[in-house]
């Protein structure tokens, strides 16, 4: 066994004594609180908690700091209660409350125009942003992680990963229409990683699968560097009409609040204040917790309700409950809303009747709903409940203290300002600095270093090097994996892996729809973030463009190691400065995302890996372009300029290699990039587009080829002239801003005139050739596309089937 | 030829969606005798000649490595049964 | 508030003349591709009515399909919980009556868990979900939702699934094959170790067809397969399944 199954397993056998403790714990303090006949509880009250200033309370073991829970006392004006620490423990964790992050993801919200805020109907602090499409329709996206859930378990943390972003959409209006999933596991032929590849991906497939939602897209790395702390984000987009759209708001003093869905049991108890907010380490005891299994029954049934409640207006506000559960639904219902909240907890239908208060209140049950219902809708609200068999309890109702007060059979065990715990908690300006071994990195360019060595040259060393390329784990067919995800259900996937974007068609009368894609390379940012975060949006932006959409919105998931270590917290202010300067450059919002921390072990963190999804529009989905081409003759274009840009390439990464500094940024090019392919959209020129990115052109040409099994003769001596490279660079340099498009005869002139126009570099690089079936590089190699598509499929099958 | 038998039952305090159906549907179908459902699993490993000490310790670390995830599972039996069709008698 | 239509609601106009046949789409449950399955009876030209497991209620409909998903989460076995609902009491004796009744995917699982149709379906031979554009080859194209095809012609339409390995005894595959009644076989590739390359079939009198792949994921071009058995399409553009579905129409309509 190796040392990390070790790690697992000693993990694994603990989680009933780290039950027990918590549940010791979160019962409150042993002189106020104990079962008899494990059912009731001495509870300690609002007034107990008065009268016994001194009692000892367990913030520590809970995760707070001290400072933090003297600031509680503060707030208060004495000791919390069990149930408020539970609160406020779990409230002001860095996962809930954004507490190192904070002062940075600031600049999302400052660094945005009038014209960017144009279509922006709902923006960052609600469950997910909203964007207008037009027409009346709007559309909400976000990504979010599930990154140490998935690595304990991780066919639960996979699938509840889905769950949490999917109850996100729902609960802003719209229905769920899509999910994408960008993934990174450590080394391809680490013994542990197909443990994750296997759960993980059967974690997604069998709850979204399950759900009816196409899955459209991601993405799947393999690097040691995510050995012990895979990255499980996904992506959820919905739609909605204006009118529907819902905000997790509890107004109107005497209106009824509602809890729905799946029963409350002990699933995931402290998991957002313990498992998301400390990293993995040997020396301590695990504090892990049990584990969250989801049903995506139930949730299916739950979001087919909801839409239900939606059309029939009989909700006011609506919140999911994800991360801290009830104390998480209850403060942001009430401190968004304009009064106050008074429940009864023990109204709350139970899974397990021996939960305490405090257990009830941070437990994370997967698929439930909180609801705001107006006394007159809650005979309309029940029927429908009824119909489809889902279960509720009304637990209290809004009024106008400004408090939100929280009874256990009558007696006061919560009175607090419901703004200090959502909303109010800790803020950190945790100090950074740029690491000093960055300097020795950057310097350390591939091109002349060991790792350089043996740079292909000769027409067959091109040929095996274009072959180790596509069969890499990295550039390989992902279609065992996606072969395992529906992409078909409601009929309205316009296109899907492994083209450049996923797309949705929304509007089934006039066309109208929406195209999605997640990108970043961590090597980049790692290499320099600021540049390596604005890379990443420049590729998906780059991608939903290729596909033939207008951009218009931005959503993230930072995913770093740990804040408390200065370096790391450099590169996430870097990232995060970078993206926003980007967004303003671009002028797409950030709308919405997440924020992943202590992602490391025993010390080592991941590489920063900002991953950015952008949302983009189309008036007609039936002008997508696809990636691979398939007419015979049609012109084949190299758009944008070609640099001599190994570092951090997918190349260097096949030779071990990690240093220098990332491909040269051009958000001007990129954007121009993004017009002149919708344009060829919009007017037919294009028949076939893809970006380039990770592998640059000998992986899109290859891509582009396979794509639809036709091959194409290629020559590339007048780029090398003309951009003073040799045809190794030609063919793995990763520089931005270039596209490769397949354009019909009849259109050549038209788009040569457009991009000549604009300014923009072209370069007749091929033709497409449906007779011979392979990549021809004139004069130099020919790869037979049977050769080529067994190299690029048998990867994944090889490791993993 | 003797099997051992190891059952499998997601543990107490786990959510099983399996169960919860299962015992909605009876509900519907007016078995009401029961309270609740959960959904375990059973597997049977036979055992080529006699079942030793060693063989059952064997049983017992698969049951906790392999056929069960100790995160969300419990082995709740380990247990020998004398195949009648060989003829094998107590 | 407006009523809007959901996505996958909106009705294209019918074609004239088998608009006046009405096909009836179940949903239970976990029911996925129902938006699905009644987008395909009105792009064939026909009116879909939704039905709802919990009602003892066809609404008069001249057919019935029982589409895609996972009905009770599959969680016992999948279709064994559907199909007690209360309106499998109505399809079962309609069924018996001759009314054509289509099962796919979870429907084909609930129709043999109601044993209308012989045989189960167990977890894929390979054990993971699968998702492809699957060929078949039409074998009997007397069935109320396969006439528009020719016997032995070949389609390709989406195949996903957990469990659509196809099980029967032998005697009953015998009996299937003697008398004509499968009427879909994988071709080419075999995508979950189904008995003999089975993919769907029917009863002794025809009017009920079950079948593992998703004949209504190819019906509208930009948005189906990327290939056909009939020749080059367009991307995604593969319509193949449309077939079944002006089949039972136009059957209905000329029985009229």
């Amino acid at each position: 066994m190796s040392d990390l199954n070790q790690r697992v397993q000693s993990r694994l056998e603990t989680p009933a004594e780290a039950r027990n403790e918590h549940g010791h714990h979160l019962g409150g303090p042993a002189d106020a609180v104990e079962h008899i006949e494990g059912r009731k509880f001495n509870i300690d009250t609002v007034e107990h908690a008065a009268a016994t200033p001194d009692t000892p309370l367990p913030w520590a073991e809970l995760g707070l700091k001290e400072d933090e829970y003297n600031r509680v006392v503060e707030i208060l004006g004495r000791r919390p209660t069990a149930a408020e620490l539970a609160m406020y423990s779990v409230m002001w964790s860095e996962h809930c409350s954004y507490k190192s992050s904070k002062v940075h993801l600031r600049q999302f919200g400052d660094k945005v125009t009038e014209e960017m805020k144009k279509d922006m109907l709902v923006g960052i602090g609600e469950n997910a942003g909203v964007t207008n499409l037009g027409d009346g329709w709007a559309v909400t996206f976000k990504v979010e992680s599930h990154n140490h859930p998935s690595f304990v378990e991780p066919y639960q943390g996979a699938a509840t990963g889905i769950g949490g972003i999917v109850r996100d959409i729902i609960s802003m209006g719209a229905r769920p229409v899509a999910v994408m999933d960008p993934l990174r596991f450590g080394a391809v032929d680490h013994p542990d990683t197909a443990r994750l590849v296997h759960g993980i991906v059967a974690g997604i497939g069998g709850y979204g699968n399950s759900l009816g939602l196409p899955n459209i897209g991601g993405e799947v790395v393999f690097d040691s560097v995510y050995q012990g702390n895979p990255l499980v984000n996904a992506l959820a987009v919905g739609v909605m009409r204006h009118e529907d759209i819902r905000l997790a708001n509890a107004s109107g003093a005497g209106n009824k609040v509602v809890l729905f869905g799946a029963r409350t049991g002990g699933d995931g108890i402290g998991g957002a204040s313990v498992l998301a907010s400390e990293s993995f380490d040997d020396s301590k005891p695990a504090k892990r917790p049990a584990v969250q299994v989801g049903d995506p029954f139930a949730e299916k049934v739950l979001i087919e309700c909801c839409l239900e409640l939606f059309k029939a207006s009989v909700v006011e506000g609506i919140q999911d409950l994800g991360a801290a559960g009830i104390s998480c639904a209850t403060s942001e219902l009430a401190s968004n809303g304009d009064g106050g909240m008074h429940i009864e907890l023990t109204s709350v239908l139970l899974r397990d009747p021996t939960l305490t208060p405090g257990e009830i209140l941070m437990s994370e049950s997967q698929e439930r709903m909180m609801a705001v219902v107006t006394p007159q809708n809650v005979e309309a609200f029940e029927a429908i409940l009824a119909k489809w068999n889902v279960e509720y309890s009304w637990l209290g109702e809004v009024t106008g203290t400004g408090r939100l007060i929280i009874d256990w059979n009558g007696e006061t065990i919560v009175d607090v300002d419901p703004r200090t715990v959502a909303h109010e908690g800790p803020v950190y300006e945790r100090p950074y600095h740029r690491p000093e071994w960055l300097d020795g990195v950057q310097a350390d360019a591939f091109a002349g270093s060991a790792a350089d060595a043996s740079r292909p040259a000769s027409g067959e060393e091109l040929k095996a090097a274009v072959l180790e390329l596509m069969a890499s784990p990295n550039m390989c067919a992902k279609d065992w994996i996606t072969n395992q995800y529906d992409r078909y259900v409601r009929g309205n996937t316009a296109l899907a892996m492994p083209d450049d974007a996923g797309v949705i068609r929304v509007d089934e009368t006039t066309g109208m729809g929406v195209a999605l894609s997640t990108d970043c390379n961590g090597r980049y940012a790692y290499l320099d973030p600021y540049t390596g975060a604005q890379l990443a949006l420049a590729e998906s932006y780059r991608n939903v463009a290729t596909a033939g959409a207008v951009p218009m919105a931005v959503t993230d998931c930072l995913n770093f190691g740990s804040p408390e270590d200065p370096e790391v917290m450099w590169q996430f202010a870097e990232a995060v400065r970078g993206l926003s300067d980007a967004c303003m450059t671009l002028g797409v919002p950030v709308t919405g995302g997440n924020v992943s921390l202590y992602n490391q072990t025993g010390g080592v963190a991941i590489h920063p890996t900002p991953v950015v999804g952008v949302l983009g529009k189309f008036d007609d989905v039936a002008r997508r372009t696809p990636s691979g081409w398939r007419e015979d003759g049609q012109a084949i274009y190299l758009m944008g300029t070609t640099r001599d840009e190994l570092d951090g390439s997918e190349w260097a990464n096949l030779r071990g290699h990690l240093g220098g500094k990332p491909p040269v940024l051009d958000l001007a090019a990129e954007k121009l990039l993004g017009e002149l392919l919708i344009n060829a959209s919009r007017d037919g020129m294009i028949d076939a587009a893809h970006d380039l990115s990770e592998g640059g052109l000998a992986a899109a040409l290859s891509e582009m080829a396979l794509r639809f099994g036709v091959g194409a003769r290629i020559g590339l001596g007048e780029l090398c002239e003309r951009d003073g490279v040799d045809l190794f660079t030609a063919l793995f340099s990763e520089s931005q801003a270039r596209a490769v498009v397949a354009v019909a005869r009849s259109e050549e002139v038209r788009f040569k005139d457009m991009c000549t126009a604009r300014g923009f570099a072209h370069l007749r690089i091929g033709v497409v050739d449906t007779q011979n079936e392979a990549l021809d590089f004139q004069g130099q190699f020919s790869l037979p596309l049977a050769e080529l598509k067994e190299a690029h499929e048998g990867t994944l099958p090889k490791y993993f089937a | 030829m003797p099997r051992i038998i190891v059952d499998v039952m997601p543990k107490p305090e786990i959510l099983d969606p399996q169960g919860k159906a299962i015992a909605g549907a009876l509900q519907r179908l007016g078995q009401t005798g029961f309270s609740a459902v959960r959904q375990g699993k059973r597997f049977e490993l036979t055992v080529d000649g006699e079942v030793t000490e060693e063989v059952l310790e064997q049983a017992r670390h698969a049951a906790v490595t392999l056929l069960s995830n100790p995160v969300i599972e419990d082995v709740t039996r380990v247990e020998v049964v004398k195949d009648a069709t060989i003829g094998v008698s107590e | 508030m407006s009523e809007t239509p959901l996505i996958g609601d909106f009705s294209p106009a019918p074609d004239a003349g088998l608009s006046g046949a009405r096909i009836g789409v179940i949903t239970f449950p976990g029911t996925l591709d129902d938006a699905d399955a009644a987008r395909a009876v009105r792009l064939a030209g026909g009116t879909a009515v939704s039905l709802w497991h919990g009602d003892h209620d066809l609404q008069g409909v001249d057919a019935v399909i029982l589409p895609g998903g996972f009905s009770y989460g599959d969680y016992l076995r999948a279709g064994a919980i559907s199909r007690f609902a209360p309106v499998m009491e109505q399809v079962v004796d309609g069924a018996k009556g001759g009314l054509p009744v289509l099962g796919i995917c979870n429907g084909f699982q609930v129709l043999t868990e109601a044993h209308l149709l012989p045989g189960s379906m167990i977890k894929n031979n390979h054990l993971h979900f699968v998702c492809r554009d699957q060929k078949l080859r039409v074998e009997n194209n007397s069935t109320a939702w396969t006439a528009e095809y020719a016997a032995g012609s070949e389609i390709v339409v989406p195949l996903k699934n957990q469990d659509g390995q196809y099980v029967a005894d032998e005697k009953t595959l015998d009996e299937l094959e003697g008398e004509g009644r499968v009427v879909f076989r994988y071709v080419d590739v075999n995508p979950n170790g189904s008995r003999r390359d089975i993919a769907g079939i029917t009863n002794a009198a025809g009017n009920v067809v079950g079948l593992m792949p998703h004949p209504e994921h190819a019906v509208e071009a930009g948005y189906g397969p990327d290939s056909s058995a009939f020749g080059p399409v367009g991307v995604r553009g593969g319509t193949d399944g449309l077939g079944m579905f002006t089949s039972v129409l136009k059957k209905i309509v000329g029985a009229n």
